[in-house]
């Protein structure tokens, strides 16, 4: 009993560190030869519609943590704004692992995630068994990611 | 059943962010638009020029701010050269008030822009040049009387840090066109804020 209180009360009191992450290996932790279904959202603190959309994430985290799909929230805010991303995350006890990406120059990298990306945020992209399997450039409301999860994680309409 | 026509709207909603809008080579249309000034504004008034630096920009997008002083930059340098900046905010003013009129006024003021500033209030400029984030710009050239895009995207490589900048895309591009050379990037991505359509 007393452990599954334990149990509880952590689940309220992780917080997730955010950490800068290059591209390089944000790369080598999505593309993977498994079946987990990597949902990575580029997203920044001052984007409306990102922040808006966010809670879908979340949810999509917790709903099927054990079925093997991994959210990701990649931050592309500023380096020197690893604070407020930090108070950001903290603040509304996001979940789902979030971090802030190191790129260098985008007209180099957004074509790296996907040659259609304009470099509009929010942007999705999803990966499994190695592969990009979906990209979108724009929000996705709840309906949507639900749909979308469905059909490439387990392949059903 | 069900699913299937959810998933048939995603796509339908999908396809739709796919770029549109103007590709290099094109002629783009001219517009007419409101300036904080009070006057509007269109591309043929200016009879001298021989091209513009159209911005697509805004007040609230962090990338935007980033880049007014670069910007104020660029149409110092190329307003006398004969392409002068014009600076278009394109987004929907109701969900984002502070890209409204009157801050439009009160931003170009504050920050003395030297070039128009213009409202595209109904978004129908937007919706055919095809910007898709804030800041975007279109270089245009005059051939005649049309206004043929010459290149597409990003002010220069770096939008946190304009003294750690290595390439200067608008700038390298105006001074090809200047000395009649060929643009050697005459399209390059950049992060920025997605353009706010009107619901």
């Amino acid at each position: 009993m007393a452990k599954i209180f334990v149990l509880i009360l952590s689940a309220f009191l992780i917080v997730q560190k955010v950490e800068i992450v290059p591209l390089a290996q944000l790369q080598n932790r999505v593309v993977q030869n498994n079946d987990t279904l990597y949902v990575v959202n580029f997203w920044a603190t001052w984007c409306k519609p990102c922040v808006e959309e966010i809670p879908y994430f979340e949810e999509v985290q917790r709903q099927f943590e054990r079925q093997k799909v991994k959210v990701m929230l990649v931050s592309l805010n500023s380096l020197k704004e690893l604070n407020s991303v930090q108070k950001f995350v903290t603040q509304k006890n996001i979940q789902s692992e979030t971090l802030i990406l190191q790129a260098g120059n985008p007209n180099i990298w957004l074509n790296q995630i996907d040659s259609t990306w304009s470099g509009a945020i929010p942007a999705t992209v999803f990966y499994k068994n190695g592969k990009k399997v979906f990209f979108t450039e724009g929000e996705l409301n709840d309906y949507q990611l639900d749909s979308l999860i469905s059909l490439h994680k387990f392949n059903r309409l | 059943m069900k699913k299937i026509i959810i998933l048939s709207v995603v796509f339908i909603a999908l396809i739709s962010f796919k770029h549109q809008g103007y590709h290099v080579g094109e002629i783009a249309d001219d517009f007419k638009l409101k300036n904080v000034d009070g006057n509007m504004v269109s591309m043929a008034d200016f009879k001298e020029a021989k091209g513009f630096v159209v911005i697509f920009t805004c007040n609230h997008c962090p990338f935007s701010k980033k880049y007014e002083d670069r910007i104020i930059a660029l149409d110092k340098k190329y307003k006398n050269k004969g392409f002068p900046v014009i600076a278009v905010n394109p987004n929907d003013a109701v969900t984002y008030p502070d890209d409204n009129f009157e801050n439009m006024q009160k931003r170009a003021k504050e920050k003395k822009f030297s070039f128009p500033y213009l409202h595209d209030e109904t978004q129908s400029v937007a919706r055919t040049w095809g910007p898709t984030r804030t800041p975007e710009v279109f270089v245009v050239q005059k051939e005649g009387n049309d206004f043929i895009l010459k290149y597409t995207g990003a002010i220069d490589d770096n939008s946190d840090d304009a003294k750690a900048v290595k390439e200067r895309y608008v700038e390298n591009a105006l001074d090809a066109l200047l000395a009649g050379k060929p643009i050697e990037n005459t399209f390059t991505k950049t992060v920025g804020c997605g353009i706010k359509w009107k619901k």
